[in-house]
């Protein structure tokens, strides 16, 4: 093998990579570290690809576009949180039901709205050369993106008061109420921080596919597969979940069709979930 | 539950319809198409065009003095979906003709029902041919048209080596055949094809590969929403000033309308219908178009075209025959009919059940639309017409697929 297609090959694979880390770390937050089965996950994706093309439509630049369209997912998944979900935390099966509704609901009232046809946002920057091989500059943005993201989410649930209240919230929410923490308010914000992810998730996709209402559909299961998969430790666990599974989603589609390379990924999960019931960050038993 | 059956109702209100209603009261049509979902971006132009042929047949005075009642179903882009609103319109609605499916899946889905309920079938899309069933007509431009003269074209013009990226399912499989078969006879030679699955929408490692096998043109077979953004990161990775895309269904989705003029520079695709051509019939018809759906609407497809050709060929069948009764109309079908459509006059072929459609080749221009760059009249589905004759044989029902 060439090196400038060894190169190439290294990028496009850790674009895949980078693009799992993208479309899961919101769902890491919100299923991983508040065991919320978001099953809308997918809609939040494209509610951040619609707002960004609301952005662009209106005006803003895509880059002004794309943190603008986090928050806006954001403040949405803090009212669906005061709406709904704060009223089945501990119940498992009924926020599944209620998340997989408010995806129906989501999809169609995206189709009243915006009309049920592809729209488009065309992928900003150009190509540069490697060698013989032209690489985009956007899979750079991309890559950048699958590290900046889930550090954000290690400071901010590491480095700051939220962080560390919102996790007691999660994990000990008896003793966190007794020593002062208001949970019912940390769980609000950790939906908000959760859905502002997937929005930025979604915000990152749109230049790169088509922007259409029954987007979400396309990445939920991956979200979900690199989050179990990646266990209990959500931002460790997703990032190595991604980089375990979208290199060999990579790696097979590369050496044979993308349809192998889709099987691929769902037979390494179910594998490691088979040798690692707790997932790759989980403690041996 | 999430029902979004929209109930399109054309024509005047007669109170009628149910099973009382075989001999007087409106006729009943039925018309199942994708309005959402991926592969809503065809579906959504062939349903306007199929509310608005029904208007038009309508408005000059209805079938045998009566009026036409459209039921229509969103297929949400589902197979199952197809099989239920097909049972549906035969055996609850009546339907003396059904109109739909969009891929072939879909077809392929639906095609036993109507067969088995005995309802007239008009498939109106772009296909990969063969289909040959005496309950069926299928209106779309098939390889033996359609490949037949964009693959010579790539092969004297952008060079011999082709790659053939194709969806991941009957149409593609099929159609890549035929890409196959075309590029040998001209000389050329398919290098590498690669099936996608209809919910792909990365594609990385196949822009890789693409880099790694060097073609000199790229035939994309792929469709639906998803895969519409090969083009933009085909675009976005540099590879459109070392290759070329040639394709059977690039347009048909309005992909040139969704991508930006960048990013779907210089793709070269044929078919029998351009918003652009320039004859009067066109002319009528793009107005009749604005004046129904705006003068913004983005781009009047060949599917569109198509349906409409579908919809007047059954008026003027049941006219001849004088009746809508199901073995009468064929009858009339196979009879040489033509009509004078916004691409010209097509005739249907009567032994195969398929037009004989003109083609033309074009280039995406900077409008978001297509440049013609060459026309070939009258083509026949010459593969059909060598398989398949329901004249001499009523009894065959199977799709001819070439042998790859």
């Amino acid at each position: 093998m060439h090196p400038d297609q060894l190169a190439s090959l290294a990028l496009t694979l850790l674009t895949t990579v980078a693009l799992l880390v993208v479309i899961s770390v919101g769902l890491a937050v919100i299923f991983g570290m508040m065991r919320i089965i978001n099953l809308a996950h997918g809609e939040f994706l494209m509610l951040g690809a619609f707002a960004t093309l609301s952005g662009v439509r209106a005006g803003l630049s895509l880059w002004l576009a794309m943190p603008v369209a986090a928050l806006v997912v954001g403040a949405f998944g803090l009212v669906v949180e005061r709406l709904l979900i704060r009223r089945l935390y501990g119940r498992l099966a009924d926020t599944m039901l209620a998340t997989w509704g408010l995806s129906l609901i989501l999809v169609q009232a995206v189709v009243l709205l915006y009309g049920p046809a592809t729209n488009g946002i065309p992928t900003p920057l150009s190509s540069f050369e490697l060698g013989r091989y032209s690489v985009s500059e956007y899979s750079l943005v991309l890559i950048g993106a699958g590290l900046l993201l889930p550090t954000l989410v290690w400071l901010v649930l590491t480095r700051t008061r939220y962080g560390v209240m919102a996790r007691a919230a999660t994990q000990l929410p008896e003793m966190a109420a007794a020593v002062g923490v208001n949970t019912s308010r940390m769980n609000m914000w950790s939906f908000a921080f959760g859905s502002a992810l997937a929005g930025a998730g979604g915000a990152l996709l749109a230049p790169l596919a088509g922007v259409v209402p029954s987007m979400g559909q396309a990445y939920i299961a991956r979200a979900f597969m690199t989050v179990i998969v990646g266990g209990p430790q959500v931002i460790t666990g997703t990032v190595a979940a991604s980089g375990v599974l979208g290199g060999i989603e990579h790696a097979v589609s590369y050496l044979t069709t993308p349809f192998l390379g889709q099987g691929a990924l769902l037979f390494a999960a179910v594998v490691l979930l088979r040798v690692l019931p707790r997932g790759l960050t989980g403690r041996r038993r | 539950m999430i029902a979004l059956a929209a109930l399109v109702v054309a024509g005047c209100s007669g109170g009628s319809g149910g099973t009382a209603a075989k001999d007087q009261g409106d006729i009943v049509v039925g018309s199942v198409l994708d309005q959402t979902g991926p592969l809503n971006i065809y579906g959504k132009a062939m349903t306007d065009a199929t509310n608005l042929a029904i208007k038009d047949i309508n408005d000059s005075g209805g079938l045998l003095g009566r009026k036409l009642k459209l039921v229509s179903y969103d297929a949400q882009s589902a197979n199952d979906k197809y099989t239920q609103y097909a049972n549906q319109l035969a055996v609850q609605d009546h339907a003396v003709v059904i109109m739909g499916g969009i891929t072939s899946a879909s077809r392929e889905a639906i095609r036993p029902i109507m067969d088995r309920n005995r309802v007239l079938y008009f498939y109106n899309e772009q296909y990969e041919g063969g289909v040959c069933d005496k309950n069926v007509f299928n209106t779309g431009v098939v390889p033996s048209q359609q490949l037949a003269t964009l693959i010579p074209w790539a092969i004297k013009n952008l060079g011999p080596k082709l790659y053939v990226l194709a969806a991941d399912y009957n149409y593609g499989h099929i159609s890549a055949d035929w890409v196959k078969k075309y590029a040998g006879q001209s000389g050329g030679q398919v290098i590498g094809t690669d099936f996608i699955p209809l919910d792909v929408s990365e594609f990385g490692s196949t822009i890789n590969k693409l880099q790694g096998a060097r073609p000199d043109a790229v035939v994309s077979l792929l469709v639906g929403g998803n895969h519409i953004a090969f083009y933009r990161q085909f675009a976005s990775a540099g590879l459109g000033t070392s290759m070329k895309i040639v394709s059977p269904t690039l347009g048909l989705g309005n992909e040139q309308v969704v991508l930006s003029p960048r990013e779907s520079k210089d793709i070269v695709v044929a078919y029998p219908y351009f918003q652009e051509l320039d004859n009067p019939e066109n002319q009528q018809f793009v107005q009749r178009w604005h004046a129904a759906y705006g003068d913004d609407y983005p781009y009047v497809t060949d599917s569109a075209a198509t349906v409409w050709e579908g919809w007047h060929l059954w008026a003027e069948a049941v006219k001849k025959a004088g009746t809508t009764q199901r073995d009468k109309v064929i009858e009339a079908l196979e009879s040489g009919l033509t009509f004078a459509g916004p691409e010209g006059t097509v005739k249907l072929d009567g032994p195969s059940h398929h037009l004989v459609h003109a083609v033309h080749l074009a280039r995406t221009n900077d409008q978001k639309g297509f440049t013609i760059i060459g026309s070939q009249e009258a083509v026949p589905p010459s593969y059909e017409q060598s398989t398949c004759d329901l004249i001499k044989n009523p009894n065959t029902n199977q799709q001819f697929t070439p042998a790859a």
